[in-house]
């Protein structure tokens, strides 16, 4: 910039005394190649800029995209009465929700023929189109008995196969018959669809629940991970924020320049390149098998994490510390201040947003951390009895965000494929909520000077 | 280092403000200032002038112990602020420079409000019981720094806002709060305009009444108007001290004449 203004002058003005004095009109050959220069490096600039907008229009569009029907379902809404006496035999027999279903079926049937439906079904496409109803009903029996004799309105979950038609991912062209759903049961759905028996509607379950098994991708929720990946970044936030910032003052603004301090900072700066699953093993060699702390439990993670954050947190707020004018501490010291009010009361302020931006990225990092997870068994956890007891605390076992997303990919069934690129959708959620509350931070304790 | 007889201790007490005997300052292998002695006097402006790097300012900041920050620098020989060696063990350096304030190149007010700026010393001294004392300090501080008019009536404004010779004069005003006995300022004038440096220059003049102000500067003329003592100082050695009428007109060291006469520096 400086020599762009100053290079017309500053080559004018010892020409004067020459004989022939210069036109500013005429560029000379060095400017053009200077211009054309800067010309290239502007375009390399703009180009990168777009390479990288082009890639990440793409990122989101096929994340969205395929993310998306993760966060719909297709339930079966019906209206169906269970009777005293049929409660009493369902539960006399062996196979109880078995007996739920036969009686659902039936129920079905005989509403399905009152609206006229002309499609030939039978009582084991009812079974293939909706899930598994049996426990559904039958829990909802057992804890409401007053609801007996009634009509009750029920949203029973469809089958995958069903949920995977509903949403394109099978077609009429692409489905196999098999025991999981036929050919011919799509007329059936189609029949229901158009009287508004099933119906797709908003996946609540899928961001509160907790995850299934293997055969039910329709019932996993990612909302047990987002707690245990939040109560992780709670003990990542207490314990990597203070341990970091004071390691950092006290390197910064108190500690000797002696070879000691140099290793102490190598060390760091190489602790920030370790690969995570380092940390991974380091965390289940000490804390699980040294020091006998629960595991899958977030309190573990969250310490594993904190180890890789630090390096991360020290070396941003030294930079910020680094970069509060020296004058600050001099006018400080100058007024009679010992060191730690100079600190306390005028450099830490000030290097506060670079802190935050430090911590952010740090947080950034270790929430989308799945390797030193694998290893300490926050990963292919399949919750029992959610959400009771079950996602209450630290030491509770638990999954986390990147965790699930990885166990969903790595399963056969093509709809927990789905279930993870939602999945993905919900940690970039997470993420982004994280970051604004830091730039609502940041914004709070900027100050000029 | 504490081995002056008593008798040399109680005249200096009755002579001089500080008294510096034989200091040597070290930064690192550098010897930057050898054998320096002089007698400051208490209620007078002691300028000292010198080329730059002659070790002037690394002096200054030896009398409150500013250069205890870096961790290079070592200091020999005694500095006695009323008798006292500043570089006993005993001495706190905290409570040493809020009794020698210091006053610095770069006008460097803190980012918080005009207010807080001068409050801040008092605050962390103790030196108000309650918020009507320190308003007090504050309004009286300002005011010996001549700055209240036109702060008066944005005390809650920043700092930062001022201009550079409303900003100086703060940090003057904040350096006041703590009622030092000794400021040091150190090239207080050297960012500023003409008209703000007259300013300030009248200002120094004012409070000589009731401090003992030593300060470092460039410039001979501003020497030569606001101090009653100069020192002259060239590649870390005490060239010559006196009276600065005699300093400017009648210089016994021919490098101080060649000095102040512009041939060199």
């Amino acid at each position: 910039m400086t020599d762009a203004t100053l290079s017309p002058d500053g080559a004018k003005a010892p020409e004067k005394t020459s004989a022939q004095p210069r036109s500013l009109y005429a560029t000379d050959e060095l400017t053009k190649k200077r211009n054309a220069s800067e010309k290239r490096f502007q375009a390399y600039g703009i180009a990168a800029i777009g390479a990288g907008l082009f890639f990440l229009v793409v990122l989101a569009y096929s994340i969205i995209s395929e993310g998306i029907p993760a966060f719909t379902r297709t339930v079966l809404t019906v209206e169906f009465t269970v009777t005293q006496e049929q409660f009493d035999d369902a539960e006399s027999q062996l196979f109880k929700t078995r007996a739920y279903e036969v009686v659902f079926t039936e129920a079905m049937s005989t509403q399905f023929q009152q609206k006229n439906i002309q499609v030939p079904f039978d009582v084991a496409a009812i079974e293939r189109i909706v899930g598994k109803p049996g426990s559904t009903i039958r829990e909802f029996y057992r804890a409401n008995p007053d609801q007996l004799g009634q009509p009750v309105a029920f949203e029973l979950a469809a089958s995958s196969r069903v949920d995977g038609y509903m949403n394109g991912r099978l077609t009429r062209d692409n489905i196999t018959d098999s025991r999981f759903l036929q050919k011919s049961d799509l007329d059936l759905v189609d029949v229901l669809v158009e009287s508004g028996i099933i119906q797709t509607v908003f996946n609540w379950p899928f961001i509160t629940g907790a995850d299934s098994g293997v055969d039910n991708p329709g019932g996993a929720g990612i909302g047990a991970s987002v707690v245990g990946s939040f109560f992780m970044m709670l003990v990542v936030l207490f314990l990597s924020l203070p341990i970091g910032v004071a390691a950092s003052i006290y390197l910064e603004e108190f500690a000797p320049q002696n070879k000691f301090t140099d290793l102490i900072e190598v060390n760091i700066s190489n602790l920030a390149a370790v690969p995570s699953i380092v940390f991974g093993i380091l965390g289940l060699a000490v804390f699980i098998q040294f020091m006998h702390l629960p595991q899958s439990a977030p309190i573990v993670g969250g310490l594993v994490l904190t180890l890789m954050t630090l390096p991360t947190i020290i070396i941003s707020t030294r930079a910020s510390l680094k970069a509060v004018p020296p004058s600050i501490r001099d006018a400080a010291l100058g007024v009679g201040a010992s060191k730690m009010q100079a600190v306390f009361h005028h450099v830490l302020p000030l290097a506060m947003p670079g802190i935050l931006t430090g911590t952010i990225i740090g947080l950034a990092q270790a929430l989308g951390e799945t390797a030193p997870l694998l290893l300490i068994g926050m990963v292919g956890f399949v919750a029992r009895g959610y959400p009771d007891g079950f996602v209450s605390g630290f030491m509770d076992p638990n999954s986390a965000m990147p965790a699930q997303i990885y166990t969903w990919a790595a399963r056969s069934d093509f709809a927990f494929y789905e279930k993870a690129w939602g999945g993905i959708i919900v940690l970039l959620i997470f993420l982004l909520s994280m970051n604004i509350l830091a730039i609502i931070l940041r914004r709070r304790f900027e100050r000029r000077w | 280092m504490n081995d002056m007889p008593k008798i040399e201790q109680a005249t200096d007490m009755t002579d001089s403000k500080i008294s510096a005997n034989k200091v040597q300052v070290y930064y690192g292998d550098t010897h930057a200032i050898k054998d320096v002695d002089i007698e400051i006097q208490p209620r007078s402006v002691t300028a000292f002038i010198g080329p730059s790097g002659c070790g002037k300012s690394t002096f200054l900041r030896t009398i409150n112990r500013m250069n205890d920050t870096l961790d290079i620098c070592r200091v020999k020989g005694s500095i006695q602020i009323d008798g006292e060696d500043i570089y006993d063990p005993k001495v706190d350096p905290v409570q040493l420079r809020a009794k020698v304030g210091m006053v610095f190149q770069k006008p460097n007010p803190f980012p918080k409000s005009i207010y807080d700026n001068v409050a801040y010393g008092p605050r962390i001294h103790g030196l108000a019981r309650n918020r009507a004392e320190l308003d007090d300090i504050v309004a009286s501080s300002l005011q010996k720094a001549g700055l209240w008019e036109e702060a008066k009536d944005r005390l809650d404004e920043p700092g930062t806002g001022m201009s550079g010779g409303q900003q100086q004069r703060l940090c003057i005003a904040r350096a006041i709060a703590v009622s030092p006995e000794v400021i040091l300022m150190d090239e207080p004038c050297s960012a500023l305009d003409p008209i703000a440096t007259a300013k300030v220059e009248e200002l120094i003049d004012e409070l000589r009444e009731n401090y003992t102000i030593v300060i470092v500067t460039h410039s001979m003329q501003q020497a030569a108007r606001v101090s009653q003592r100069t020192a002259f100082f060239h590649l870390g050695i005490l060239v010559e001290e006196g009276p600065t009428q005699d300093i400017f007109t009648n210089p016994v060291d021919k490098r101080t004449q060649d000095y102040i006469t512009g041939r060199f520096g």
